[in-house]
């Protein structure tokens, strides 16, 4: 179980670590919903806020993307992407809250390709929970939990659910 | 979690949670239309089968473009030329369409209530896409999201459906849904074609005039059935045209008034409405095929095929 705390240093962590390897290029942090979009909303603010960087900010829906539709009983809830900036050549940070097997970053590489061709897309996650089932590895990470495959990791984030927290939820 | 519905039949049993979710979605939908790829794999390897026993070029053509957007297999099961002519019953046909293992079936059908039979011998999902006078539920579902485009609070605008109400599946299932949406709706129309037995709840006006004072927001002008012309329910076309079409005169009014005017398509220039309605301000009449193909993808997305799922 973590707090806002851990959730707020999990954030330092991740906007140190891209600070340390941006050059002056523009960059664009797209998060996917849902709850993505919160952490790279916290992560645009650090990264604007201590130098003048202009930062992109975009959001991607990937509901239509995913590799399950056809096994899930009801269909993912729809909201749209906002992608404002011009994705051709564009370096991206793609930004989720945790990650697990990797599809829905496969999803999302999906999502961005039919938006434009970027120059350069790279990865960078709250938590990672381990567990992939593609070959997928992040370039940037906050937290670093141990789980077990079966393990749930429930995150919940303020403007999303109305707190900061982490739990780790045993399978029985 | 709700559960999963799989037809859309009509209006009438859609909850209240299917069609704002429907409705919802189809903003998103139009979004994609503005990227250069307007594609999206949503129903990659899903196909979805065209039946259309009676004529239509718009409707037709918006789910094949709907369905070719969620990247869908799309087949026309082209009646006209079909065993149907070598006189194939309906179930036989049908026993022919599920060996096909379509996910999907859009069917129109001069017969009210077919595609609701259609619907209990397959597992696929069947969308009504016009039976009889019946229904017509995606033309209302578009017009409603227009309706939510120009107004985000529709309730208590007001919408004047004019026309041939009695024919119409166009305004029974467009006005069923304005009403659950708490749009208020009026009929306009020669007694003849809008009897009172009709929809006893909604008013009714037989003159232009006194629709006018009911102040609607928006005028809902019906295609006037030609093929329905035999059976003589008004003396003249000239004559429809004068007494309840939107005249260049009349659309004077309309725009200092402020009103929106809406059709479902094919329009019939000259009888409904005159050329200058065209190009109107406010004609939302091709916002609405836009729509039509944003609207049908929400409801294709929406619905769950009962057809090979393995979880």
């Amino acid at each position: 179980m973590m707090g806002p705390d851990e959730l707020y240093q999990g954030v330092q962590t991740l906007a140190s670590l891209i600070r340390e390897n941006l050059s002056d290029a523009p960059v664009a942090i797209v998060g996917i919903r849902s709850r993505g979009d919160e952490v790279a909303e916290r992560l645009c603010h650090e990264l604007a806020s201590e130098e003048d960087r202009e930062v992109d900010f975009g959001v991607l829906d990937i509901s239509l993307y995913r590799d399950d539709y056809g096994h899930l009983t009801s269909n993912p809830k729809l909201e749209g992407s906002d992608l404002s900036f011009d994705v051709e050549g564009a370096h991206i940070i793609l930004v989720d809250d945790v990650l697990f097997t990797g599809r829905t970053i496969r999803a999302a590489l999906d999502a961005l390709a039919d938006y434009g061709r970027p120059g350069k897309v790279e990865l960078a996650v709250l938590i990672d929970r381990g567990h992939r089932e593609l070959p997928i590895q992040p370039d940037y990470v906050g937290i670093k939990l141990e789980t077990e495959r079966k393990d749930h990791v429930l995150v919940k984030l303020e403007n999303t659910d109305g707190e900061d927290s982490v739990e780790i939820v045993k399978a029985s | 979690m709700s559960v999963a519905r799989k037809d859309l039949l009509d209006i009438e049993s859609l909850s209240r949670e299917d069609i704002d979710s429907i409705l919802e979605q189809a903003s998103p939908f139009k979004e994609l239309f503005t990227r250069s790829v307007k594609k999206v794999p949503a129903l990659k390897g899903k196909s979805v089968l065209m039946l259309f026993y009676e004529p239509s070029t718009r409707t037709l053509s918006s789910f094949e473009v709907a369905a070719k957007r969620l990247s869908a297999d799309v087949t026309n099961f082209d009646v006209p030329h079909s065993s149907v002519v070598k006189g194939e019953s309906i179930q036989d046909t049908i026993a022919t369409l599920q060996a096909m293992r379509t996910d999907y079936i859009v069917v129109r059908h001069q017969m009210p209530g077919l595609p609701a039979m259609l619907s209990r011998m397959t597992q696929a999902s069947v969308i009504n896409a016009g039976d009889g006078a019946h229904a017509h539920p995606t033309q209302a579902l578009l017009d409603a999201f227009t309706l939510k485009e120009v107004f985000p609070d529709q309730v208590n605008k007001r919408v004047l459906i004019v026309g041939d109400v009695l024919h119409s599946r166009v305004a029974r299932s467009t006005s069923t849904l304005f009403k659950k949406l708490g749009v208020e709706v009026a009929f306009l129309g020669p007694g003849s074609l809008v009897p009172e037995y009709c929809a006893p709840e909604i008013p009714r006006f037989t003159s232009y005039e006194d629709a006018m004072k009911w102040k609607p927001d928006v005028v809902y002008l019906l295609r006037v059935q030609m093929e329905r012309q035999k059976a003589q329910f008004f003396p003249s076309l000239r004559e429809y045209h004068q007494l309840f079409g939107i005249t260049s005169e009349r659309l004077k009014q309309l725009s200092d008034a402020g009103v929106y005017i809406m059709h479902p398509g094919p329009v019939n220039r000259g009888v409904e409405l005159c050329h200058e309605v065209m190009e109107y301000e406010r004609s939302l009449i091709n916002q609405q095929v836009e729509n039509g193909i944003a609207a049908r993808m929400a409801a294709l997305y929406y619905l769950k095929p009962q057809t090979g799922t393995l979880t």
